[in-house]
């Protein structure tokens, strides 16, 4: 059975108790998104004009190093959310984000979404709590890294 | 090891009871190197039979002129060959272990301490503990529990809890045991991997061993959890998983201090009320543990 992109979005983990107002509003803005293994979702340095949930497959965010080839700081699956850059200027991405698998996605228009955030500021509050706790989620989880917790930390 | 000093060790070994604070003899009969700087153990006794042990003790080894370290024993006590050790290169004593070659002598004193309480020992008759087991270890963290995921996968098998095993290291090349990982998988538990950096080579995860948890698909509300590695990673993971609504009562971590009698004489490895060699390294997180693993040490 083929379901409604607004029961996609509604389904997703990060629109999990949206109102059924808040939710009409958003499928608005919303299209059924599909990746083959490798391919970009974003591309650092290009426009960030998406916001995507994923669900199903796994992406990897990447940064490119010169003589490294691709680094993955990160990989992402199904309920997780991809791309913040949509909504602070100058939307442009700083990674890649590379499907690792075939990807099924919720893809958002992010001009679309822009505008619906500032014409509704409550539908606004209630967007950037969610998108702040995912990026609170990944900035602590990126801080534990930070410290380096397998490495070998005693004095010889 | 020169050969004179192994003869004369030898000589002088004798069988039997020989007090807590003598190490018995004991040969290295296999040497694995598991990453760069991670090697396995594998000894027999000079004379007498193996030890028993439960998994998460832990024994004294001595490297001969150099020193005696505390290290985690890495066998299942189902696997009647040879004791197991992993040892990571960190110092003076922990290097001079991990060269030594088949064929060399180690002293070993134990088995010391708390464990996971995974045997059948630690259950009323024959019951069967059918809650889900989430197991989480952090780099050489996962060799303490290498014997106890063995038994909990085989009484998975038998009708016991689901397990799922989550393995945080720093990258590829840092993850031990992967025909481990490979094997426990291939019997029915839910082995998750992810590490802190990758090139785009790793199909595997990468991200923190707490970013796991989710995935795994346990049911909170009746699970008991495991947890060994960095103190810093298990005091996360702790603090997920009681959020994720597990009883901190479920809840066992493996501590490490400076070990050194392993019999809770000499306080070296004293922590709060705790002497870890003799009342943990395996302790619940419930309580003083948790507290403890909140509070600053200087």
């Amino acid at each position: 059975m083929t379901s409604s992109i607004a029961e996609l979005v509604a389904a997703h983990p990060f629109m999990a108790g949206l109102s059924d107002d808040h939710l009409a509003v958003i499928v608005g803005c919303a299209r059924n998104a599909a990746f083959d293994p490798g391919d970009l979702l974003c591309k650092e340095g290009a426009s960030a004009d998406t916001f995507y949930l994923l669900r199903r497959g796994r992406v990897s965010i990447d940064v490119h190093a010169p003589g490294r080839g691709p680094i993955v700081i990160e990989t992402v699956g199904p309920g997780d959310v991809v791309g913040w850059s949509w909504l602070v200027p100058p939307y442009r991405w700083t990674f890649d984000a590379r499907a690792k698998d075939a990807v099924g996605a919720v893809a958002f228009d992010g001009a679309c979404l822009r505008t619906k955030l500032q014409d509704d500021p409550a539908f606004g509050l209630e967007m950037l709590s969610r998108v702040s706790s995912q990026l609170l989620a990944r900035l602590q989880a990126t801080r534990m890294r930070l410290l380096d917790l397998y490495g070998d930390h005693r004095e010889r | 090891m020169s050969a004179d000093v192994d003869r004369v060790l030898e000589r002088e070994h004798v069988a039997g009871d020989r007090g807590a604070m003598t190490p018995a003899l004991y040969r290295v009969v296999e040497r694995i190197r598991e990453t760069d700087d991670v090697t396995t153990l594998c000894l027999e006794p000079l004379s007498g039979t193996r030890m028993e042990f439960r998994p998460g003790q832990f024994n004294m080894l001595s490297a001969f002129g150099a020193g005696e370290a505390a290290i985690s024993l890495s066998g299942s006590p189902r696997d009647p060959g040879p004791l197991r050790h992993t040892v990571r290169d960190v110092g003076p004593v922990t290097r001079t272990l991990s060269e030594s070659g088949v064929g060399d002598l180690i002293g070993v004193r134990g088995p010391f301490g708390s464990d996971w309480q995974v045997g059948t020992q630690h259950l009323a008759g024959d019951a069967l503990d059918r809650r889900d087991v989430v197991v989480v270890a952090g780099g050489i963290g996962l060799a303490p529990l290498r014997g106890a995921v063995d038994e909990l996968v085989v009484a998975s098998r038998e009708g016991g809890g689901r397990v799922f095993l989550l393995v945080g290291a720093r990258e590829p090349a840092q993850i031990v045991f992967n025909d481990d990982l490979e094997s426990w998988a291939r019997q029915g538990a839910r082995v998750l991997v992810s590490v802190d950096r990758a090139s785009s080579q790793w199909h595997g995860r990468v991200g923190l061993v707490t970013a796991l948890l989710g995935d795994a698909g346990f049911e909170p509300a009746n699970c008991r959890a495991l947890l060994c590695g960095p103190e810093i990673m298990m005091r996360f993971t702790a603090r997920a998983l009681v959020d994720m609504g597990v009883d901190p009562e479920a809840i066992l971590v493996s501590l490490e201090r400076n070990m050194q009698c392993g019999l809770g004489w000499c306080g070296h490895c004293q922590l709060g009320p705790f002497l870890l060699c003799r009342d943990g390294p395996v302790l619940p997180y419930a309580g003083v543990v948790r507290e403890l693993l909140n509070e600053r040490e200087r």
